[in-house]
């Protein structure tokens, strides 16, 4: 074990977000809500601890998804479990619920918040591509002025590098938000591993667009574990956008994950199935929003 | 060196405990080393099998991954709760009713998990039980078994289902 605790010189379990963020000032804090990416990137010396072990599941409003405005926001400390049986969201957002459906066990689910997912920012993470077809954008507090200070950041713009996004050490992510989908608006999701369950993705896809009159618009397409981050398929939905949904125009979108998806090879899987995967789930789909 | 301590409160099988924990020890130590629960098991240690799952709130979690710290003022259910006077838990009994325990060690998860699906889902399917069961390894492979003590439970037609 090459726990790194003894550098912990207090914990915090605040009921506050304001208390919160001032424990967070110094930015030698770190925080957690299920502990489920954090306990074993810490066992295994993966990662450092900091001088301060916050809890942030005491913190009130901090979890809860509210779907009744013209913008859905869901609190950085609710579950997965929270997300997938929440039927509001089911209806306005499938491809996010269908995400959470096929995220890690339920064990895991029950403990996981949808915050810890984003700033953990895998590469694999299952909540980014649905939340990026949304066009999610994330809220950032921190404590300055003697007032809380929230800025927010599209959720596209977050992102880094693995395990690293541009959240800075005094900051803590509070919400996603994004707009309520428009009428017509349809999503989808799909991931590979070799088994469902407990399975880093190989490759997931999501798609997000207005469907009219047999055409796609507002297109938006996010790929992960194909690049350093989730990323947005410009070419994908470039190739998409306005055209009318069929075998050419899929034929198009599918050809041009070639020009977004960078995949690498690794212990999961070799780049070439990768860039295979991502070939078939764009057209998967694309057919199964044309068959609608 | 040790890490800084705290103090912790929590209703651990219906009796209040209080005790002082490393702020990083995750739960399932705090249960076997510091409390001697030896019930739960530890094998993966990074939540992969679900051998060490324990109710929390009437949550299952693995808890070789919850901070023991975050315990406070919380409700946990471990195996060790199951058993009653009268016997072994309905869940328990059927497993043993059909042979579906084998080196039992992934048993004290499984069968919490087990118990927490048909608790929430009183008409729970096979297939859901499949799919409740996913976090919870068995390395003998003996899942059609559990399966059919899940199903003889959830049906009524186990020995040890009480009325």
């Amino acid at each position: 074990m090459s726990e790194t605790s003894e550098k912990i010189s207090a914990y915090l379990a605040p009921r506050r977000l304001d208390e919160a963020l001032q424990a967070m000032a110094d930015g030698d804090a770190t925080v957690f809500c299920g502990g489920t990416d954090l306990a074993p990137q810490t066992e295994s010396g993966a990662r450092q601890y900091q001088a301060k072990l916050l809890n942030l599941r005491r913190i009130e409003g901090l979890c809860g998804i509210d779907t009744g405005g013209g913008e859905i926001r869901i609190g950085a400390a609710t579950t997965i479990s929270d997300l997938r049986r929440n039927a509001p969201l089911a209806a306005i957002a499938p491809a996010l619920v269908e995400a959470a459906e096929h995220f890690a066990s339920e064990q895991i689910r029950n403990a996981a918040s949808v915050g810890g997912n984003l700033c953990n920012a895998s590469p694999a993470g299952d909540m980014s591509p649905p939340l990026l077809v949304l066009g999610a954008a994330v809220e950032l507090a921190c404590w300055r002025d003697r007032a809380v200070q929230v800025r927010r950041v599209p959720l596209e713009a977050f992102f880094v590098s693995p395990g690293k996004t541009v959240r800075r050490p005094e900051e803590l992510l509070t919400a996603v938000v994004f707009e309520r989908p428009a009428d017509g608006f349809v999503s989808r999701f799909r991931k590979s591993g070799p088994r469902p369950a407990l399975e880093i993705s190989t490759v997931s896809v999501a798609l997000g667009a207005r469907i009219a009159d047999g055409r796609l618009s507002g297109v938006r397409v996010a790929l992960g574990s194909v690049a350093p981050t989730p990323l947005r398929a410009r070419h994908v939905e470039a190739a998409l956008e306005g055209r009318p949904l069929d075998a050419t125009t899929i034929a198009a979108a599918v050809a041009a994950t070639a020009d977004d998806a960078r995949p690498i090879d690794d212990v999961r899987a070799s780049a070439w199935y990768r860039g295979h995967l991502v070939r078939v789930f764009v057209e998967e789909v694309l057919n199964d929003v044309r068959r609608d | 060196m040790m890490s800084v301590e705290t103090e912790i409160r929590f209703k651990l099988n219906g009796r209040e405990v209080s005790l002082k924990v490393p702020v990083a020890m995750k739960t399932l130590a705090m249960l076997r080393d510091k409390l001697g629960m030896t019930g739960t098991k530890y094998a993966c240690g990074e939540g992969e099998c679900g051998a060490c799952t324990v109710e929390v709130d009437g949550r299952t979690v693995n808890s070789c991954l919850m901070y023991a710290v975050d315990c406070d003022g919380r409700e946990l259910v471990t195996i060790e709760g199951l058993r009653t006077p009268e016997g072994l838990h309905p869940v328990q009994q059927a497993f043993v009713d059909h042979g579906a325990v084998q080196c039992g060690f992934c048993m004290p998860g499984m069968i919490m998990q087990a118990k927490n699906l048909i608790e929430n889902n009183p008409g729970l399917t096979r297939e859901e039980a499949q799919r409740g069961l996913e976090g919870n390894l068995c390395r003998c492979t003996g899942y059609t078994k559990v399966l059919d003590a899940v199903e003889a439970v959830v049906s009524g037609k186990s020995c040890g289902s009480r009325p």
